[in-house]
């Protein structure tokens, strides 16, 4: 039944079902759109400001007071912008890129739509990765460049490093915000427990994290012997690629079979 | 004609059962799902729009699964009942970008067109969180209807809506349904819904009470067995006189309230012969109190009717 009626809005010719095939790709343009305006938007920006910040002040007072050295831009580097600043920042863009939708529903909006959920999915990551790469890898070199004017190649070391990490950090923690309403937490504790004390005291758990993959690549691209990683370039590398790839799945996954609970 | 069938689907969480066994087909025109808060409304229509997988059974858009199915949001619209949306955006813009998620050719044009459906035009350049619960509920419609669905699925829409904006919004779907679009809408208010839906589907702790027009749902909640609680100068008297009386079932003397128990077989008849055969044997009403009219205990008696 095709009823057409006219009402004020015209008249009603119902959409011929599904001749159009659903919307795939890596990258939707809409969804990229929304989550880059939820994700700059007001608060966030800022927070994701603070830090970056936070890191150029101490590089400028440690440079003005401390002049110019290797190993202290390789400590810093690693200690403050690798170790701490870019899961933090990791933890704000791919939690934030998709955790708060799905926590007040509005991710139902992007659901109820012909698109695959993958799409959804791999747009939020890639969103997630660029804000990332763009709010640590950029300061990270210009933090190099102020500290010892990029010897030993380090400044452009440890911004790729960053860049790399940003990339798997935000695969991660964009899972955890598929999976938990809790990610921010559960991203703090695994960025700040595990990564920061855990994969520094114990010497098996550093193995294990993403701060020691990305330090090999830091340690390869490096001209001197400032930066030293646990792992060598390929498994590095190799679980970088892995750890992503497992993670966007995942998320992939889940997002699939995401159960909207009623109010009820 | 799109028509929504729901085979034998039931949904628990955990140990929860929250829709039980329900078998319904809704095709064009405004049907009206009603229940108690905690029915299943809402369960059921988050599997009508594929937000939730039925436990067991199937619900399917004219004969295909929705669950899993992205193709199948081509021809439906959803307004949820939670109020989130991208209040950062104005409503345009939140229009635009439903339009363009749905892939449209023209997408300013049919947003265009959606918000002047609902009226929305002269506050569609403000940001969505400005907005009143009405407005929200109107931007909402709007991105629902941008691609001309042809099913609407609306839940608790009229909740905490002024009754203005109330009789606005049953206009609006009122015209979708005779525009030979299935709309299907959820409220726990039995008058909400026969203004509305000719067609009604009762729910009650996630089973299929009763289903059908709505004069006949209307009987069957107003012929149920009503009690009453009555005070009166001389309960004795006019226990004795009301018992003669064929639309009384039931009298009780309750000493510690010091009133009458009353069932009520015929519900007109009984609210008409109570204060009449009171006056004639000049007993005075003190009290006359429906003991039971809560929404839960009509649906209850739906249930086992």
């Amino acid at each position: 039944m095709s009823t057409t009626a006219a009402g004020p809005a015209g008249v009603h010719t119902p959409n011929p079902p599904a001749l159009a095939p659903v919307q795939a790709g890596i990258y939707h343009a809409t969804v990229g759109r929304l989550t880059y305006r939820a994700l700059l938007g007001r608060r966030r920006a800022l927070l994701l400001l603070a830090l970056p910040l936070l890191l150029l002040v101490i590089v400028s007072a440690v440079r003005a007071l401390a002049g110019q050295d290797d190993t202290t831009t390789a400590n810093l580097l690693q200690g403050f912008a690798l170790s701490a600043m870019v899961p933090l920042i990791g933890v704000i863009a791919g939690t934030g890129a998709i955790g708060p939708e799905i926590d007040d529903g509005s991710i139902v909006y992007l659901l109820a739509k012909p698109i695959k959920r993958a799409t959804i999915i791999s747009t939020k990551l890639l969103v997630a990765m660029a804000v990332s790469i763009a709010f640590c890898a950029i300061p990270t070199l210009l933090a190099g460049f102020v500290l010892n004017g990029n010897g030993q190649r380090l400044a452009v070391a440890f911004a790729v490093a960053a860049a790399v990490a940003s990339v798997a950090y935000s695969a991660i923690f964009l899972m955890l915000g598929v999976i938990t309403r809790h990610a921010v937490v559960v991203g703090l504790v695994y960025a700040l427990v595990w990564e920061g004390v855990i994969g520094n005291v114990v010497p098996g758990a550093r193995t294990l994290s993403v701060q020691q993959w990305s330090l090999a690549v830091a340690q390869h691209l490096s001209a001197g012997s400032a930066v030293t990683s646990d792992v060598s370039l390929t498994t590095g590398v190799v679980l970088l690629v892995l750890v992503t790839a497992a993670a966007t799945w995942f998320a992939v996954r889940k997002l699939a079979t995401l159960k909207l609970a009623g109010e009820e | 004609m799109t028509t929504i069938g729901i085979d034998k689907a039931s949904r628990w969480f955990g140990n929860v059962v929250a829709v039980n066994d329900i078998t319904m087909s809704i095709g064009p025109g405004v049907t009206g799902l009603l229940g108690p808060n905690g029915a299943g409304k809402s369960t059921l229509i988050n599997m009508m729009a594929g937000f939730l997988s039925p436990s067991t059974g199937a619900v399917t858009l004219d004969g295909a699964a929705i669950w899993r199915n992205e193709q199948a949001y081509r021809q439906i619209g959803i307004v949820p009942e939670r109020e989130s949306m991208y209040d950062f955006l104005t409503a345009r813009e939140f229009v635009v970008a439903n339009a363009e998620l749905h892939g449209l050719p023209d997408p300013g044009a049919a947003a265009q067109r959606a918000l002047a459906t609902v009226e929305m035009e002269y506050a569609q350049d403000r940001r969505i969180e400005t907005y009143s619960k009405g407005m929200r509920q109107r931007a909402k419609m709007a991105s629902a209807l941008v691609h001309d669905p042809s099913v609407l699925l609306l839940d608790e829409p009229f909740n905490g809506m002024d009754p203005r904006q109330r009789l606005h919004l049953m206009d609006l779907l009122r015209r979708m349904g005779a525009e030979g679009r299935t709309v299907l809408f959820s409220s726990h208010i039995l008058e909400e819904v026969e203004q509305l839906a000719h067609h009604i589907e009762v729910v009650v702790a996630g089973r299929h009470a009763a289903s059908g027009d709505f004069r006949k749902i209307r009987r069957l909640m107003t012929d149920r067995p009503h009690r009453y609680l009555v005070r009166s100068s001389d309960d004795r008297q006019l226990a004795s006189v009301l018992i003669a009386h064929a639309s009384t079932a039931g009298i009780e003397l309750d000493w510690t309230e010091k009133a009458l128990r009353i069932q009520a077989v015929d519900f007109a008849a009984f609210t008409e012969f109570l204060p009449r055969i009171a006056r004639d044997h000049g007993i005075r009403l003190f009290t006359v109190s429906p003991s039971d009219e809560s929404l839960e205990s009509v649906f209850s008696y739906l249930v086992t009717a």
